[in-house]
């Protein structure tokens, strides 16, 4: 075996580090360790000048391990191989001391840190005499993408990709894409209308030759990993044939069997067999088994009856498919917070009180009203207050801000304005309108005299206590800015209700291997300079499922992880990590206490031969195996039981 | 002086390393007393490495996963519990106060509970005594 030469290098980091660690004291210290040939300290160890440091001692000084006290290896790591990589030096032949993270920024300053910095690079100089040169293997990686969620996002993330020329496959569990954006009536601060900017993408999705939609569809199972992704997608039964289907309507027409329109929020009725809104796309309805008297009492068959197509097929079955792809994006978007949880905003109990997503239901030319802004009892409003933060800025629900809520306010003002001239109230904390032309907006909004008072809503009620207050519902704010309670009687209140994680967003983070914030949202592999990637390569998240945002800002995401996808897809190969474990067939005993073990079932046994082994393709290297081998067969690369154990001495020496 | 006990902490790469890495770019502060391992995943500490720092002089050694269900690897924390479960009795014949082993799940975004977790386990080492030799363990 060559001769172990260790290059040690600690960063100062500015003064991030040096300001709390003696950097100087812990370089001599390293010096003095076995094997280190070179220990230097430096400004900042990943600018170009450190890294030519490391790169000038490989070649100068014949060094072939490297040892990097700096930051996190999360942050750093992948960047030092490369730069043994450029040096022709196997980039596995090198350990990080995480000296700022977990040394200089975590403790209290006192001469403990430079003990301890001194301690982390002497486990780090220990560990890396035992590293091994691995395999880098590269393999060619599916072209195809998988989106996953057909609203807005998915939608543009789809066709920046199929404009390229590479193939989509868009799944979307509703009947149809368009998403939450094509419930909406007008978007700020344009005020252009939602439809008109939205279903001329979704005929272009529709009609791309690049792009497969999947409606009706859910990811069932996902296997494989970055570049070689399996998928596996349940199609449920629409019980009409889409390849016989022409789009007439009739059978909607034709069935006489009603249920509550998800896409109207349950404001009005739609039929048994339905499509959810008149531009789906697909335009191909689908039977609601809840609903459809055929399914519920084998009797009916109107729409059967009626189509000429001969489409509707009541013995389809779902299907179970699978593809192949090599990158996903996910742009599953958000739900709604439930407004009635706030029991004291009357939501559910009032009539009156409407969510804003309602409220758009009942702006829009395609809505249950047609576009009329009326209560319940079919009058307009007069007066209407509107509630901002409902279940947003709140400890009690979501502390975070929901960022549209402000601008659709501003918005929904506007509109009534225009179309019922009511006296509009703003209840709002704080105004946040951040995005480019909002402040302009609200600026203009602010000329139509429209009421703001800045307090947040104690209660809606409909207890008059006076003349004036009876048949209204009557809103408990504290005016902060007067510092007095106020009694404001309106005839229709609208809450703008939270954007939140999607209920099922825990199971669809664990089928994508995806972390979550705290929030609950999915979490981004780095808050500001990678906020599309996640921590499972390959996978992309994009949209409200990652966090509240407006329409350019979803847009903007959700371009940024094509653009990532497509890189990968025109290299056309990928590198796949060397940390995987494999087995020394000389010590394995046959007892297949791995096999069983193997959340990716990439251990098996060879009859053969009589014992396990391991598909390197298929291993993602968590080490579960090594860890339970009682034979010791099992040697997880990188986190090698050598390598810890000198790690461990290292540190307590 | 005072006793400063020095633990040994094993941290899966997903959630636990990311939480700590988290408290210190929150310039969270906890007691210096705990030194980290990085492992890929709580599932991958082999009962053996607990067994060498305790040989090796910690008076203490922490293990931290992701919480259940949010493991990279789907269930590598569920085996950790397990053998961390049966290391620790095993110990306790062996004389060892099973309190020195501690096994918690710390999220990448925990730094809170990482800062927490730390200085407990310290603060109960430090109650315990030095494993060699003065402890209390027996
Ligand atoms: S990856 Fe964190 S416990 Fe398995």
């Amino acid at each position: 075996m060559e001769e172990v030469k260790i290059g040690v290098y600690v960063c100062h980091c500015g003064t991030n580090i040096a300001g709390t660690v003696d950097v100087e004291e812990v370089a001599k210290f390293a010096a003095t360790l076995p094997n280190v040939i070179v220990s230097r300290h430096y400004g900042y160890m990943c600018s170009d000048p450190g890294q030519d440091l490391i790169k000038n001692d490989i070649k100068e000084l014949g060094i072939n391990r490297v040892v990097v006290a700096s930051c996190s290896p999360r942050l750093h790591e992948k960047t030092f191989q490369g730069v043994l990589r450029g040096a022709a030096l196997n980039p596995y032949l090198f350990q990080m001391a995480n000296i700022r993270e977990h040394c200089s920024w975590l403790h209290e300053p006192g001469p403990e840190l430079t003990e301890k910095a001194k301690r982390m690079v002497r486990a780090a100089v220990n560990r890396v005499s035992h590293h091994e040169p691995l395999e880098i293997r590269a393999v060619p990686i599916f072209p195809a993408s998988l989106v996953v969620g057909g609203g807005i996002a998915g939608m543009q993330a789809a066709l920046e990709i199929a404009n390229a020329n590479q193939i989509v496959y868009l799944v979307e569990r509703e009947p149809s894409i368009g998403g939450h954006m094509a419930q909406f009536d007008k978007t700020f601060p344009t005020l252009d209308c939602a439809a008109c900017i939205l279903t001329p993408r979704m005929t272009e999705v529709a009609h791309h030759p690049f792009i497969r939609i999947l409606t009706y569809s859910e990811v069932v199972e996902i296997s494989g990993y970055v570049g070689n992704f399996r998928v596996k997608i349940r199609r449920k039964p629409r019980y009409v044939d889409e390849e016989k289907c022409i789009g007439c309507g009739i059978c909607q027409e034709k069935c006489p069997w009603k249920a509550l329109s998800e896409f109207d929020v349950g404001m009005r009725k739609r039929k048994a067999i339905y499509t959810p809104f008149p531009q789906a796309v697909p335009n191909i309805p689908v039977i609601d088994t809840e609903h459809c008297a055929y399914f519920l009492k084998r009797t009916c068959r109107a729409c059967e009856k009626f189509c000429d197509a001969k489409a509707i097929n009541f013995e389809q079955k779902e299907l179970i498919f699978e593809l192949d792809v090599g990158n996903i994006i996910i742009a599953t978007g958000f739900d709604t917070f439930d407004a009635s949880k706030i029991t004291q905003y009357g939501y559910a109990r009032y009539p009156n009180v409407f969510t804003s997503l309602e409220f758009e239901r009942l702006c829009s030319p395609s809505g249950p009203t047609e576009g009329h802004i009326i209560l319940a009892d079919g009058r307009q409003p007069d007066s209407v207050a509107i509630i901002h933060c409902v279940g947003s800025r709140d400890k009690n629900y979501h502390e975070y801000c929901s960022r549209v809520c402000c601008m659709h306010a501003l918005k929904h003002a506007q509109l009534l304005k225009e179309k019922t001239n009511a006296d509009v109230y703003q209840m709002y904390i704080d105004m946040r309108c951040f995005g480019k032309g909002y402040e302009e907006f609200y600026e203009r909004i602010q000329k139509e005299n429209i009421n703001f008072i800045r307090g947040k809503v104690a209660k809606v009620t409909d207890q008059a206590v006076s003349e004036e207050e009876k048949g209204k519902l009557i809103v408990l704010v504290e005016d902060t800015l007067l510092g007095r309670m106020l009694r404001v009687p309106v005839d229709m209140v609208i809450l703008c209700v939270a954007l939140e994680p999607r209920k099922d967003a825990g199971e669809v983070a664990r089928l994508f291997h995806l972390g979550r914030s705290a929030d609950g949202f999915f979490l981004e592999r780095h808050p500001k300079l990678d906020p599309v990637a996640t921590m499972s390569e390959g996978i992309f998240i994009v949209g409200c499922c990652q966090g509240p945002k407006d329409i350019p800002d979803t847009v903007a995401q959700a371009s940024a992880a094509a653009a990532r996808a497509l890189a990968m897809i025109v290299r056309g190969k990928m590198e796949v990590p060397a940390i995987t474990a494999f087995i020394d067939e000389t010590k394995c005993s046959g007892c297949k206490i791995c096999n069983r073990l193997c959340p990716y079932s990439a251990i098996f046994f060879d009859d053969s031969t009589k014992v396990s082994r391991i598909n390197q393709v298929l291993c993602q290297g968590c080490g579960a195996c090594a860890a339970a081998c009682p034979s010791g067969a099992i040697t997880h690369n990188y986190f090698t039981a050598d390598e810890i154990m000198a790690e461990i001495e290292g540190v307590l020496a | 002086m005072s006793f400063e006990p020095r633990i040994v902490g094993f941290l899966c790469n997903w959630c636990s390393y990311a939480g700590a890495d988290l408290a210190g770019v929150s310039r969270l502060k906890c007691a210096p007393n705990v030194h980290i391992i990085r492992t890929m995943c709580s599932g991958a500490v082999e009962p053996e490495f607990v067994v060498k720092a305790l040989q090796h002089g910690a008076d203490g050694v922490l293990i931290l996963g992701c919480h259940i269900g949010d493991c990279h690897y789907q269930y590598g924390n569920h085996r950790a519990k397990k053998r961390v479960a049966i290391l620790r009795r095993l110990l306790s014949y062996l004389g060892i106060d099973p309190r020195r082993v501690k096994l918690e799940w710390v999220c990448a975004s925990c730094a809170d509970d990482f800062v927490d977790v730390v200085n407990k386990l310290t603060a109960d080492i430090k109650e315990l005594g030095p494993l060699h030799g003065g402890g209390k363990d027996r």
